[in-house]
């Protein structure tokens, strides 16, 4: 090592993945194609609510404080759906992170997805991983110039396809489409879709590893809920190495260390990671052909062991199988294995089938908890009622001496109507209370709610003059709410305050 | 493990130089990007210092060449919600009082717009609930000395009562019977009127006839009261000032003033209007069908 002190700040390496085909690349592929299909067309599914509401099948509402999910809808006192669905996806990364490892950053993250997007468009317009080198190293000629205007233009329009898409979730998406060619639209849109579409330039085609690197928590998270059994992508180094191209090397002990970060880690035996210091007779079957970090999209090699760069898509599984199937060495050179394997195996044991890894009790706490939570969302969902009612008795004053000297106490009452049509809502106080009830505003008890709102109406409600109630401290009422098209009846009970709570 | 590891061919990072029970720290270098992303918040601190209120001084702020202030920025949406209410306020300034409610969307700004001018300017006497105190109206309840109807309680916002700025504040005054009345006479008067809600006939006994020669030329034979002066119906179970022995005494002999001041040199007609339709919509606001 030299004396000079190096730089404190080290511009971005390109990386340039070659192209790949094999099991996990097609997975790759079905995946992509199903995240971005849902994510691009999920706001032009319509899905018919009557005359009074939207027709758009997911809707998030903020104007009216509604969700639309297809058949089910959110008002902001239901929010606790929503954040249950947090909460599942919580114990769920939990559950895939237990079990599969970083599998969320190599398959369904958006960076990953959208990396992978702009790298093909990348490799259509430049060529694979050599002509794209061969480009960048280039001087900017005609040809250059042409080539990333092209793949800089598409990006562009991925990038603004992805950032309009996402304004679609929030309001009428044909009405907002039409507003938006025609320029019409409210500023919101027009910035929304603006940052988007810059974040998505730059960080799916400039950024790209970086994000993963240093922008993100998933990583340094993810990694501290792993454990031992985890599977995530590994080098089988007993079987590998030493490396190198068909040359007998003599028999060498080799060791290999467990987690090292970023490859570059000195060896120190780590507490509780297992010491895999093994003798090995050479050759091993990697031919270090390099194929695996050829295609690493984070630019890495895997065949320094664990790393946090590494986000587990799998593509070096396929570069290296491609090989191992060429010089005719069984497959899995590297694979998903888990790290309690690496002792194992390299000592002659036999290879645990990941599914054994999977069903450790870890992760089945994981999944019952998840499928718990899950049930309770799916069964509140199903008994929620369709009519509620909120009474809250005003306290300042507690009650009012009317003229008569009747007693009169009132209640601020909020109706919901989760009918797609306005209804007429009877409010009545329970049988036994002798007070009589009328609503502010209105004449009667009935009070008319328009489809899918909320009315606050103020209810009085007046003992008459010398009854138990009107004379009493305070006395238990009940106020029912019925709707008068569909029999539905909900009830709060509440509080009358007499004379005598002064 | 018997003979040491060998070095792997990865590169060379340099260490800080520190050293924790032998673990040391890379001095791996930051990407380049991250240097510029930290210039690039520097120049825009720069900028925002520049252009916005930022360093304190003893007298408040710097102002920042933009001049833009948390204050003038409500002050905008202030105006730009008065500019989108005044067809509002236009049309509730023009609405007859008597028809308001037959228009719903009118009704709710007003009663919206009245809470909002009822609690800046009425609760102090009113209360925040609108319930009074003693001396103090309950407007929410169904007694009203001057008329319930919405056009009666906006005249009585307008104008105000017993003051001396609007020649046009509803003006009544009830004597003071302590240079009227002997003590003795006045002590019959208090138990007899205190019996009024009972249902004792106003003009029976010797009460009766003390209450004939000084109060019905004011609360009516039948104690019932005088809408248009003011005068309190005396039958009913609301006691503005007090119902016990002592307070029926002092309102008798030194005679009740209570004063509510004019606020239509304070409140805009609109303004007035909503607190009005605010108030009739308390609980205790009469419609405009005749009165008994």
């Amino acid at each position: 090592m030299s004396d000079a002190p190096q730089n404190l700040y080290a511009a971005r390496v390109p990386i340039f993945p070659r192209r790949v085909s094999g099991y996990f690349r097609r997975l790759k592929w079905w995946i992509m194609a199903i995240t971005l299909a849902i994510y691009y067309l999920t706001p032009w599914l319509r899905w018919d609510r009557g005359p009074n509401l939207p027709d758009q099948a997911v809707l998030v509402d903020m104007a009216n404080r509604r969700f639309y999910v297809f058949w089910i809808e959110i008002w902001p006192h239901e929010f606790y759906f929503v954040a249950g669905l947090l909460v599942m996806a919580g114990v769920g990364l939990f559950l895939f992170t237990a079990m599969l490892g970083r599998v969320w950053c190599g398959y369904a993250c958006p960076q990953t997805v959208w990396t992978d997007l702009f790298l093909v468009i990348e490799r259509w317009v430049q060529g694979d991983r050599n002509a794209r080198m061969r480009l960048h190293q280039a001087p900017w000629t005609v040809r250059k110039i042409r080539l990333m205007g092209t793949t800089w233009t598409l990006w562009l329009i991925v990038a603004m396809a992805t950032g309009g898409a996402w304004v679609f979730y929030f309001t009428d998406a044909p009405e907002l489409a039409r507003q938006l060619v025609t320029l019409s639209a409210p500023p919101i849109a027009y910035v929304t879709i603006a940052i988007l579409t810059a974040t998505t330039f730059v960080f799916g085609g400039f950024m790209r590893e970086q994000i993963c690197i240093y922008m993100c928590p998933w990583p340094r998270i993810q990694g501290a809920m792993m454990d031992p059994g985890t599977l995530t992508v590994a080098y089988r180094d007993w079987r590998g190495e030493p490396r190198g191209r068909g040359l007998r090397r003599q028999a060498a002990d080799l060791r290999v260390a467990g987690p090292q970060i970023g490859g570059r880690a000195p060896l120190i035996p780590m507490p509780g990671v297992p010491d895999t210091t093994t003798n090995v007779q050479g050759p091993g079957d990697c031919v270090d052909c390099n194929a695996c970090v050829n295609v690493c999209p984070m630019g890495i090699d895997i065949r320094d062991g664990q790393q946090m760069a590494c986000i587990t898509c799998a593509l070096c599984i396929d570069a290296c199988d491609q090989v191992m199937e060429k010089i005719g060495r069984p497959r899995g050179l590297i694979d998903y294995l888990a790290l309690s394997d690496a002792p194992r195996e390299a000592a002659g044991g036999a290879h645990i089938p990941a599914w054994k890894h999977a069903l450790k009790p870890r992760n089945l706490i994981y999944l019952a908890i998840w499928l718990a939570i899950g049930a309770a969302l799916v069964s509140a969902l199903f008994i929620r009622p369709q009519i509620e009612l909120t009474v809250a008795p005003v306290r300042n004053p507690t009650f009012v001496t009317l003229s008569d000297g009747s007693v009169r106490n009132a209640y601020d009452v909020r109706l919901r109507n989760k009918h797609h049509d306005a209804r007429v809502f009877n409010l009545q106080a329970g049988a036994d209370s002798t007070a009589a009830l009328q609503v502010e505003g209105h004449d009667g008890a009935n009070v008319t709610v328009p489809a899918d709102a909320q009315m606050k109406v103020r209810l009085y409600l007046t003992a008459p003059a010398g009854s138990a109630p009107a004379a009493s401290d305070n006395s238990p009422v009940r106020i029912w709410v019925e709707d008068t098209v569909s029999g539905e009846r909900a009830h709060v009970d509440s509080t009358f305050n007499g004379k005598d709570s002064q | 493990m018997t003979k040491p590891p060998k070095t792997d061919d990865t590169p060379k990072v340099e260490t800080t130089g520190h050293s924790w029970d032998g673990i040391e720290e890379l001095n791996n270098p930051l990407p380049r990007w991250w240097l510029w992303t930290l210039y690039g918040t520097i120049v825009f601190a720069v900028v925002y210092v520049i252009l916005y209120p930022a360093w304190p001084m003893v007298n408040g702020a710097t102002k920042g060449v933009l001049g833009w202030s948390t204050r003038g920025d409500v002050q905008m949406h202030i105006e730009e919600v008065d500019a989108s209410q005044a067809d509002m306020r236009a049309s509730l300034t023009e609405t007859d009082l008597g028809v308001l409610d037959r228009n719903p969307e009118l009704i709710e700004f007003a009663m919206n717009a009245g809470a909002a001018v009822f609690r800046t300017n009425c609760s102090q006497c009113h209360g925040s609930g609108a319930a009074g105190a003693v001396g103090y109206p309950n407007l929410l309840d169904d007694d009203w000395l001057w008329g319930g109807m919405v056009e009666d309680i906006a005249y009585t916002v307008r104008h105000g009562i017993r003051n001396e700025d609007d020649p046009d504040a509803r003006f009544s005054q009830m004597p003071a019977f302590s240079e009227i009345l002997p003590k003795e006479d006045i002590a019959t008067l208090v138990d007899h009127i205190r019996s009024l809600p009972g249902g004792t006939d106003p003009l029976a006994g010797a009460g009766g006839q003390l209450f004939l020669d000084n109060c019905t030329s004011c609360h009516g034979d039948d104690g019932r009261g005088d809408r248009t002066q003011g005068a309190p119906n005396l039958t009913d179970a609301i006691w503005l000032y007090g119902d016990s022995p002592e307070q029926v005494t002092r309102i008798i002999t030194r005679g009740p003033y209570g004063v509510m001041p004019p606020w239509n040199t304070r409140l805009s007609e609109a303004e007035i209007r909503a607190v009005a339709a605010y108030v009739h919509g308390l609980g205790g606001g009469e419609m405009p069908t005749p009165q008994d």
